[in-house]
């Protein structure tokens, strides 16, 4: 990664991208026709991705991590700002051209038993993505479907199964297959490793971060545990009530952490070493 | 005499194909004002033996063997008003979603004040009066405003307070936690656990805390067992479990916990293979050897009972690779090597 | 791959491939018994040339208003007619007639309730109007009218249950539709980059489908005794073609004298109705078991 920071590496420009939710008015505001200001749940957020990068996204409910990675894809209709993949606006597209910039963003969501189409087998979600965006091999369903499967460490065997035949780790290895299968540059992982057993959780890093050596995807982590993303993120993001309130490499936003929001993130981390006990209060 | 004891407790499903036994004989002792740490991960069976205690298995599983005594008094032979009895004045319980916990349709004040007139049999005002101590003693902060307030008016860490206030509203004598801090932010995870310590150290209960996180648990326990595929594999002091454990699975467990020291040094951990088993999955011997490097041929024969190794520490693991590995980094030192 | 072997090594759970035999083992008790009567009456009802032992309207002169026989299992009429062999041909009719105004308008009902749950906004606003305004609508009348146009005969029951039908079932995909769309495997469709068509048709239509077939179930019930009934006032099936509710319409005037007439095809009605019922019920408990995944 030489040329990691040039224009060249750069994948993803988020720039002042604002999302706002109306807030619905109580009774007595309506009465009094007051207006209420409008929820703000990406405030004013910029920040950049790199090629092969891994960046964490760390913050609690409600801190609007979630809706900007919806906003990224345009899941979400974002108000305001811009998102930029390899220079082009994703905010000025649609059709046809959107779909073509949404497959070069792929995304893992949280709940692998409910991100999969319960009546659809693994092979034939696989080789659906693959076929909508005519990928190359694409034509050939069992083995592009046995490549897929194997970049997630999975079986063919697994193939003809429905989602419910699976453990939850191997939902959400399938569901990051199906992402692959339409070569993607950059993975969204929503909260993907949040709903799984620990021993789970660790293959599943370890997942990523193989797939980011062998395919070079850029990877924007999302997570509320501060662990997780200190386990495979280069930089961390700490949002707070829609806005960035402290970026940087990880290592150093942990050893010194600036802002008060982070700083108390950390304090409330609770260590598996029992030695590392915060004080009754 | 413990104050919960639980001996060779098996709970059991109805399946398509014959009885699926989600907890398979398994011994816990709780003492009294003691913390014990039920730590595993999913279908581990350890939510089920903390239900237990309750006698509230879902159903259509059933206890269908053990003890599971209080005070050495058997609970489940109780009668229909004496089991009402244990389970508003002995035990408390707390679970993981505190909003589902509370009646959606109650201020919180009535709620806690039903309890206090059901349980305690305090007329109107005096119920009123010691709800409102209650809601005090748990941190919520200008009370008097909160009693009157819904559940959906309250924040997550809010509501559990409100549900550990209910749960102490008769002092039982232990505490039953599901799993308490979950569904909670890390920062009000911290509150909430500080808040169990407190009300720990002022009443002086036991607690059974359940949790998937590692971390939680060695924030609160005295004691830990872990549980893996419905049998506890290893018990002892949290700080012997840390540093020194004995069985494969829970040291393999905690190296897989993410830890923020990781941070700047990114690198792959030596994980587990393959996933914790399914109910119907029948496996010979230990549960854990299909998924143990240091498996024997001779695994699939032993049984999975805990063999005292000194002081408190027991490990179902008669194996036992790591003996004489040596205090503290233990299992640090395999990490950085993986 | 330096990774580790993950999920290769580990013991997959089973998948539940099963045989004919072991998926009908696998149904609850209630659908069981439900698809048992079921099955039997509409195997009657199918061979019933073959197992009626006269005609549907053929005159027996010299056996009026008999009682329950060997030679007339259910009896006979005022005119001499058969009852068990006319219950037979009505309920063939009856069962026919329900499938057609069931099943007809319900893939395109499913289908536009289903675009008006995706999309939202002003084609959900008309479809739920249009929805309201025909669930407002007092049936009978509508049927009535239609009898009024068209003249007497099934023809307002076929072209009147589907125009009232269709919205309930347009509500109910809505509905579903409202919740399937918030499934992340529906905004997983749109993160993949598939076109709204595909979404809504290969993912979403199945999912919403299945409580809609529960329904249907109820629905059919309902449109049996509808029709019935409707023969009954004289609005439906007309005399002398065999139908239970003109049969049980017939037989309503010699209720004290002659019960069978009227009371064993009735029973056979419930009987075919409760059928239906359990199989119904026995499904949507099955859904409700595995949404609670």
């Amino acid at each position: 990664m030489s040329d990691v920071g040039t224009e060249k590496a750069r994948l993803l420009a988020v720039d002042s991208l604002v999302k706002e939710f109306g807030v619905r008015r109580g009774l007595a505001e309506r009465m009094t026709r007051t207006e209420v200001a409008p929820h703000r749940a990406v405030d004013d957020v910029s920040f950049t991705l790199d090629r092969g990068e891994i960046l964490g996204i760390a913050g609690g409910s409600g801190s609007g991590k979630t809706t900007l990675a919806r906003c990224l894809i345009r899941l979400i209709e974002p108000d305001g700002g811009e998102v930029r993949v390899d220079g082009t606006n994703i905010r000025a597209h649609k059709g046809a051209e959107l779909r073509q910039l949404r497959r070069r963003m792929q995304m893992v969501f949280q709940d692998p038993y409910a991100s999969l189409n319960p009546r659809m087998t693994v092979g034939a979600a696989l080789h659906e993505a693959g076929k909508v965006h005519n990928r190359p091999g694409s034509e050939d369903e069992t083995a592009f479907v046995s490549r897929l499967l194997g970049l997630v460490q999975l079986t063919d065997r697994i193939a003809p199964r429905k989602p419910r035949e699976l453990s939850g780790g191997q939902r959400q290895r399938v569901s990051i297959a199906r992402a692959l299968a339409v070569d993607p540059e950059l993975i969204i992982a929503d909260e993907a490793v949040s709903a799984l057993d620990v021993s789970v959780q660790a293959q599943l890093l370890n997942l990523f971060l193989d797939l980011r050596e062998e395919l070079g995807v850029a990877i924007l982590f999302i997570s509320h545990q501060l662990a997780v993303i200190a386990e495979v993120a280069d930089r961390i993001a700490v949002m707070q009530k829609g806005r960035i309130v402290e970026a940087g490499p990880t290592q150093e936003v942990f050893a010194h952490p600036k802002d008060e929001y982070t700083q108390a993130l950390l304090r409330a981390h609770p260590h598996p070493d029992p030695r590392m006990r915060f004080a009754a209060g | 005499m413990s104050l919960l004891e639980i001996e060779d407790l098996r709970i059991e499903f109805p399946g398509e194909e014959g009885q699926l036994v989600a907890v398979k004989g398994v011994d816990l002792a709780v003492e009294q004002g003691e913390v014990l740490g039920l730590v595993g991960e999913s279908g581990s069976g350890k939510s089920l033996t903390c239900r237990a205690v309750m006698q509230m298995v879902p159903e259509p599983g059933a206890i269908s063997a053990g003890a599971i005594r209080f005070d050495g008094e058997d609970v489940l032979s109780l009668g229909k008003s004496k089991l009402r009895d244990f389970r508003a004045h002995s035990v408390g319980m707390i679970y993981q979603n505190p909003f589902g916990s509370l009646n959606p349709t109650m201020r919180v004040g009535a709620q806690i004040a039903e309890t206090l007139k059901v349980n305690r049999g305090m007329k109107r005002d005096a119920a009123k009066k010691e709800a409102l101590a209650l809601l005090e003693r748990v941190g919520i902060e200008d009370p008097e405003h909160r009693m009157r307030a819904y559940p959906h008016e309250l924040s997550g860490g809010m509501c559990q307070r409100v549900m550990i206030a209910i749960a102490t509203a008769s002092s039982p004598r232990l505490m039953l936690a599901d799993e308490p801090t979950t569904a909670l932010d890390v920062t009000t995870q911290a509150q909430i656990l500080k808040l169990l310590a407190r009300m720990r150290a002022e009443e002086g209960m036991a607690m059974l805390l359940v949790s998937h996180d590692f971390g939680v648990i060695a924030q609160a326990c005295d004691r830990v067992a872990v549980m893996y595929g419905g049998h506890i594999v290893e018990t002892g002091p949290v700080e012997t479990i840390y540093h020194e454990p004995e069985h494969p699975y829970t040291r393999a467990l905690l190296n897989s916990v993410p830890e923020l020291d990781s941070a700047g040094n990114v690198q792959r951990r030596a994980a587990l293979a393959g996933h914790p088993p399914e109910l119907a999955d029948v496996i010979p011997g230990c549960v854990f050897a299909p998924r143990c490097a240091h498996a024997k041929p001779e695994c699939e024969a032993v049984s999975m009972k805990l063999q005292e190794l000194r002081g408190d520490h027991a490990t179902a693991c008669p194996v036992r690779p790591f003996a004489g590995a040596g205090a503290d980094g233990g299992s640090k030192a395999e990490r950085i090597e993986a | 791959m330096s990774a580790t072997p993950a999920d290769i090594a580990a013991p997959l759970p089973r998948p539940r491939r099963r045989s004919a035999l072991a998926f009908v083992k696998a149904w609850p008790t209630s659908v069981k018994v439900g698809a048992g009567i079921v099955g039997v009456l509409t195997l009657a009802a199918i061979f019933a040339p073959l197992i009626a032992p006269y005609g549907p309207n053929a005159i027996d002169p010299f056996a009026l208003l008999q009682s329950p026989s060997s030679q007339h299992l259910f009896g006979t009429d005022d005119t001499g007619r058969d009852v068990f062999s006319r219950t037979l041909y009505g309920l063939r009719l009856d069962i026919v007639l329900c499938l057609l105004v069931t099943y007809v308008p319900l893939p395109f009902a499913v289908l536009v309730g289903a675009i008006a749950g995706y999309f939202g906004g002003w084609i959900d606003q008309v479809v739920s109007r249009l929805a309201d305004i025909m669930i407002s609508f007092p049936f009978i009348i509508l049927v009535m009218a239609i009898v009024a146009i068209v003249g007497p005969g099934v023809e307002g029951f076929l072209i009147g249950v589907p125009i009232a039908a269709w919205a309930l079932y347009a509500r109910l995909a809505r509905a579903e539709m409202l919740v399937v769309r918030e499934q992340p495997y529906m905004m997983a469709t749109t993160a993949l980059g598939y076109s709204k068509t595909r979404a809504i048709l290969k993912h979403g239509l199945p999912n919403v489908l299945r409580p809609c077939l529960v329904y249907s179930t109820i629905d059919l019930i309902g449109n049996l005794i509808l029709l019935a009934g409707l023969s009954y006032l004289g609005f439906g099936v007309q005399p002398p073609t065999a139908e239970l509710g003109s049969i049980i319409a017939g037989g309503q005037g010699y209720l004290l004298t002659a019960w069978w007439i009227a009371t064993l095809p009735g029973l056979v009605l419930v009987l075919f109705g409760v059928g239906i019922g359990l199989i119904g019920e026995g499904f949507s408990d099955r859904g409700l078991e595995r949404g609670g995944r």
